[in-house]
């Protein structure tokens, strides 16, 4: 393939790196999703800034997480794909 | 691409903050208006019909006769941007006005909506809009016909993206008609083509790129309408206007109020049953809905063409943090409204003498969205309680008093005490989240029969002013077809829209994320997957919904996707392994695609666009 900007080896690791981060926000989105809400019941027993706390977390903690988490990996990939010089602007 | 959008692009910070000041501007002159003794429906008026007209001149000034420009909004749509036009797309009529009545139901139980029309983006950036975006075509489909061979799995994926967005776009036509009835005061049929008229001439003279400006213009409109009366109310009950913050204490006071209410399920306790103890079964249809709301919104369509319009492989995930910030906006905000509506009900409402009860009981009773149901003739004065029995001791009982979940966003700025002209506000706003909403799915349904059936199917000899009649005489197709379906006013397709999330999620999620993340699936493994999981989803949906069928395990069929992903991902694996590896252009094809820079490599050169 004449275009392509990587020798097979370095797309093989560029391709672990970048599959590594996926599950990495797999794991945080899966977390945050639902393992912290198996507590809720227990957490509602807790207040937080007023609130209870398994209310809070499904309320708006968790969307707090979701949307840091997200802008967090467009960055970390970001990294990722200047350090293989393939990032497309 | 010419010149004239180039500057628009630079300028777009500043054009839009003229707009918001023009709006800013143009709410308080209809305030002093109004403090003048203009009347109410005039102020009305104002509201809907200016914002439409904003709205169709975004539309026409958007035109354009180039294909790109039409389906992918000519690529130059900035992160930034795109997650404000993604937010609009998004949030429905349902989000604006429903959500936080559902939440005034339900309690914590309501949050499963809140979780799961939120936690999707994460799947949407890591998963898909990456991938799509450097695939860089026109629709979804586009995607599925190149990856797995053509025309079989296209096809697939347009029946799984039509049976998924057209119950979602009659019920966002219904939303439409129902707002635009009640602040124009005219019937409902004709609102609905009104509100028709205003969804076209955004949507078809400039396809993807005037729909994309229109709705970060919605956006705007939509946001400022649902966090004015709410924080007004936050200032009103504790003196602090954020009421995001300050609802906890509001939830502390329900919690206090509750037992001498007789009230054994409490608003925030989780996974309750009705007399307030524990209840698996609650709690299993509270983690699958999450997952089958999160998983459909990382496979709706409407969604995912969003992404194809962002310049770059970067600026499409950055895009999606956008994305849900701008939506997080409203979806944090909305269980505010519900604990502060519930409280002034505990409080101000109930126990009162029927002949003590606030104004806004009477005002929105009698437009049907509230009864107070004490005597025994209660009926004649308030159509919602039809049914209910009042024990007649002149004094309101929280059994006697029956609320539409519509009302809680709707009579909060009556509520509050807030002037009509936010209640004008709020309809321009319910009215912008229903259009955006609408304006989405029209043009993702309409393009896959322009694009997909038409030219990739029919004639893809097409040329390119034959294409773009195409498209247009379908969206007008399709718009006229959804209007009329919605003024009949059919009850069961307002049930369908939460269907539509299972449905996607089971038709197209596993062959999209199997597509990229695993080479070896194979072009029979992805359409047996993409059957399979559509068909069970359809048919758990229709058995237990209009045939009686038992429930499986208990399992609510709005997660009817429970079933299907997982049936979809195990047909799709199996089968790929049963039939033969797909080719090494196929897989060089996957490599090109899975990194930002460099050319896409297509297997089939048949299945490339005419850039």
């Amino acid at each position: 393939m004449s275009n392509q900007p990587l020798t097979p080896e370095r797309a093989q690791e560029y391709w672990k790196r970048t599959s590594g981060l996926m599950w990495l926000m797999l794991g945080i989105w899966f977390v945050t999703s639902f393992v912290i809400h198996f507590f809720a019941p227990t957490l509602n027993t807790i207040s937080f800034i007023g609130f209870p706390l398994g209310f809070y977390m499904a309320a708006q903690g968790s969307l707090i997480i979701f949307v840091v988490a997200i802008f967090w990996f467009a960055s970390k990939q970001n990294q990722i794909d200047e350090e293989f010089g393939v990032a497309d602007e | 691409m010419s010149g004239k959008s180039t500057s628009f692009i630079d300028n777009l910070g500043k054009v839009y903050a003229y707009y918001t000041g023009g709006f800013v501007t143009f709410t308080i002159v209809l305030a002093i208006l109004e403090q003048m003794g203009v009347p109410n429906k005039i102020i009305g008026y104002a509201f809907i019909f200016l914002t439409i007209g904003v709205y169709a001149l975004i539309g026409v000034l958007s035109r354009t006769a180039e294909v790109s420009e039409y389906y992918v909004a000519g690529r130059v749509v900035p992160a930034f941007y795109n997650g404000m036009a993604t937010g609009a797309d998004w949030m429905s009529a349902a989000s604006f006005i429903g959500m936080a009545g559902t939440l005034y139901m339900l309690g914590y139980d309501g949050l499963a909506f809140v979780l799961g029309w939120t936690g999707g983006y994460v799947l949407v950036a890591i998963l898909l809009a990456p991938y799509l975006r450097k695939f860089g075509q026109f629709t979804v489909p586009d995607f599925l016909g190149a990856r797995y061979g053509g025309n079989v799995a296209r096809t697939m994926g347009v029946i799984v993206l039509i049976t998924a967005s057209f119950a979602y776009v009659v019920a966002q036509i219904f939303g439409v008609g129902i707002i635009a009835s009640r602040f124009l005061g005219i019937s409902f049929e004709l609102a609905v083509f009104v509100g028709l008229a205003g969804i076209l001439v955004c949507s078809m003279l400039g396809g993807m790129r005037a729909v994309t400006w229109t709705q970060v213009a919605q956006y705007i409109i939509l946001i400022t309408a649902y966090l004015i009366p709410v924080v007004w109310m936050s200032v009103k009950l504790t003196g602090i206007p954020i009421p995001q913050l300050m609802y906890g204490q509001a939830l502390a006071k329900i919690t206090a109020l509750e037992p001498a209410l007789g009230i054994a399920k409490g608003h925030v306790a989780a996974f309750s049953n009705a007399k307030g103890q524990f209840d698996m079964l609650a709690a299993v249809n509270f983690f699958l809905l999450i997952g089958c709301l999160m998983i459909g919104t990382a496979s709706l369509p409407h969604i995912l063409m969003r992404y194809f319009t962002t310049p770059s492989v970067k600026q499409a995930r950055q895009s999606v943090g956008w994305s849900l910030f701008f939506i997080f906006l409203l979806y944090f905000t909305a269980p505010s409204y519900a604990a502060f509506a519930k409280l002034e009900v505990y409080q101000n409402v109930v126990g009162l003498g029927i002949d003590q009860l606030p104004q806004w009981v009477k005002a929105w009773g009698q437009v049907g969205l509230v009864g107070a149901c004490d005597a025994a003739n209660a009926a004649e004065s308030f159509a919602m309680c039809k049914g209910v029995v009042g024990n007649a001791d002149g004094v309101l009982q929280l059994a006697e008093f029956k609320i539409h979940p519509d009302a809680i966003v709707l009579a909060t700025p009556e509520i509050a005490g807030l002037p009509y002209v936010v209640a004008g506000l709020v309809a321009a706003g319910g009215l912008a989240a229903a259009l955006s909403t609408a304006d989405g799915l029209l043009l993702a349904i309409a393009n896959a029969l322009s694009h997909d059936v038409y030219y990739r199917m029919i004639d893809p000899k097409a040329d390119t002013k034959k294409r773009l009649i195409a498209s247009r005489v379908l969206l007008i197709c399709v718009a006229i077809v959804a209007a009329y379906v919605a003024s009949l006013k059919p009850s069961t397709i307002l049930s369908m829209v939460a269907w539509a999330f299972s449905i996607a999620a089971s038709g197209l999620f596993p062959a999209l994320v199997m597509g990229v993340w695993w080479k070896r699936t194979t072009n029979v493994g992805a359409v047996a997957g993409m059957i399979v999981g559509f068909g069970v989803c359809l048919y758990y949906l229709i058995t237990t919904q209009f045939y009686g069928a038992p429930l499986w395990f208990g399992i609510k069929n709005i997660s009817c996707g429970a079933f299907g992903i997982p049936a979809a991902f195990l047909v799709t694996y199996v089968v790929s392994l049963m039939t033969p590896a797909p080719s090494q252009e196929m897989q060089d094809f996957i490599d090109s695609i899975r990194v930002p820079k460099g050319d896409v490599v297509l297997a089939d050169a048949s299945q490339g666009i005419d850039k």
